[in-house]
């Protein structure tokens, strides 16, 4: 069972960058009547969210975030002994991302560096292998950069996934210190899910070919995609979060000691509001300790754990705070965590 | 039972200005959509402790087949 906990790790610093072109959710009606985009949009919450332009990648964003932390915190690059870059929308097939920011950011060659492919839980799979590796002695600082275009994955088109996704980059800084406390992380995987969330096509298993770029109807309701834009099964994947959610979140506060009643925040990813209400409900947690920006930066899958923390708790973290993550998404994987914040120094989002 | 199955049932449609009854083919309302169908789901695991997978839930016509796997278990 992937249970983890770790003593003296701790997140010092974090910071955003989201780009600046925001999309009006309700005036996205480009493709649908503006009765049907409203139907959708009051059910999934997301009434803004950012779109990058052409030009801007998943790392663009990361860089931008990565800048404003090392700058506001006054952090010596020389010190960077890990760069993880997390994302499914990298630069290239290869080399990896995480290799370019090494040097975009000017960090020593004797940076540990690689890329996480993984999914809207992956920021948690991200922090506890950073928090892993900080049990090495050598190593004293740690970047993790978690970054996501979505807008340049999903069909327009296709009204089920049309309306929920947006982009942002974020920035983490994981250094060793006694006042972090303790941390713990449960990590899971299902692979008999793996069609809930998917993009067929473009891969090695479906090469792209002039066939898999096609545009075409894919359901009776008249939703539009190729085979190399992303779907999304919402019934099925709602399913799985009512199966694997609430027992895995219950068993991280059995593993970690905690009671619900001392959690000071509650971050979850923010999917939909329809879902993030369902599980408040049936968890019986405190709606006040639970900040969203789904409404203004919509699904930005695994950037939206660490965004939500830089856009509604800054300022909020000094001292002690015991905070509940919780991410679940492709492939499917999820993953719960109660982790100590000790005076986290929060930057403001920046706009690239 | 059966009446406050259609209660619910009527309350996550949001069907107000008529009554509803256990032979109905639910997929008919007008009030059917993908959005109603997670609405659904999320009120049988409330009320009922029922999951149900979209392939099976295919499989369900009526408001009866609804009730019957609902209270199956």
């Amino acid at each position: 069972m992937a249970l983890l906990q770790f003593d003296g790790v701790g997140i010092s610093a974090m910071a955003a960058a989201v780009p600046h072109t925001i999309i009006n959710n309700y005036e996205y009606t480009q493709y649908f009547p503006a009765d049907q985009v409203k139907e959708v949009v009051d059910k999934v919450g997301v009434f803004e969210r950012r779109f990058a332009d052409e030009k801007t990648c998943s790392s663009d964003l990361c860089f931008a975030a990565a800048e404003k932390l090392l700058t506001d915190n006054q952090i010596d690059r020389s010190e960077i002994d890990v760069l993880i870059f997390v994302s499914q929308t990298p630069d290239y097939r290869m080399p990896a991302t995480s290799i370019l920011l090494q040097e975009r950011l000017k960090l020593p060659q004797t940076t540990l560096a690689f890329d996480m492919n993984l999914g809207c839980s992956a920021y948690l799979y991200g922090l506890s292998t950073v928090y892993a590796l900080m049990q090495q002695q050598g190593l004293r600082k740690a970047l993790l950069l978690d970054g996501e275009t979505r807008s340049k994955v999903y069909s327009p088109k296709d009204r089920r996934t049309a309306f929920i996704f947006g982009d942002a980059g974020t920035a983490t800084l994981i250094e060793r210190n006694e006042r972090f406390g303790e941390s713990y992380f449960s990590l899971n995987s299902d692979g008999s899910r793996e069609d809930l969330i998917k993009i067929n096509a473009g891969g090695y298993r479906n090469p792209s070919t002039a066939e898999t770029l096609k545009e075409k109807v894919v359901d009776e309701y008249g939703n539009i995609r190729s085979e190399e834009q992303g779907y999304m099964k919402g019934g099925d994947v709602f399913n799985f979060v009512i199966r694997e959610i609430p027992s895995d979140i219950q068993h991280i506060l059995a593993y970690s000691g905690t009671d619900k009643d001392q959690l000071d925040y509650i971050i979850f990813h923010q999917a939909n509001t329809f879902i993030n209400t369902y599980l408040a409900k049936k968890l019986k947690l405190d709606t006040a300790k639970i900040p969203s920006t789904i409404e203004k930066y919509g699904n930005t899958s695994s950037v939206s754990v660490p965004l939500t923390i830089v856009s509604e708790l800054k300022d909020k973290l000094n001292g002690d705070n015991a905070i509940l993550l919780s991410a679940f998404g492709v492939g499917m994987t999820w993953a719960s965590a109660v982790v100590n914040f000790n005076d986290c120094k929060i930057s403001d989002i920046v706009e690239v | 039972m059966e009446e406050k199955f259609l209660t619910d049932l009527k309350e996550v449609f949001e069907i107000e200005d008529r009554e509803i009854n256990m032979d109905d083919k639910f997929r008919e309302y007008p009030e059917w959509s993908s959005l109603a169908y997670l609405s659904i789901i999320a009120m049988l695991d409330e009320a009922y402790d029922f999951q149900i997978e979209e392939a099976d839930f295919k499989k369900l016509i009526t408001v009866r087949d609804l009730y019957t796997a609902a209270n199956k278990k």
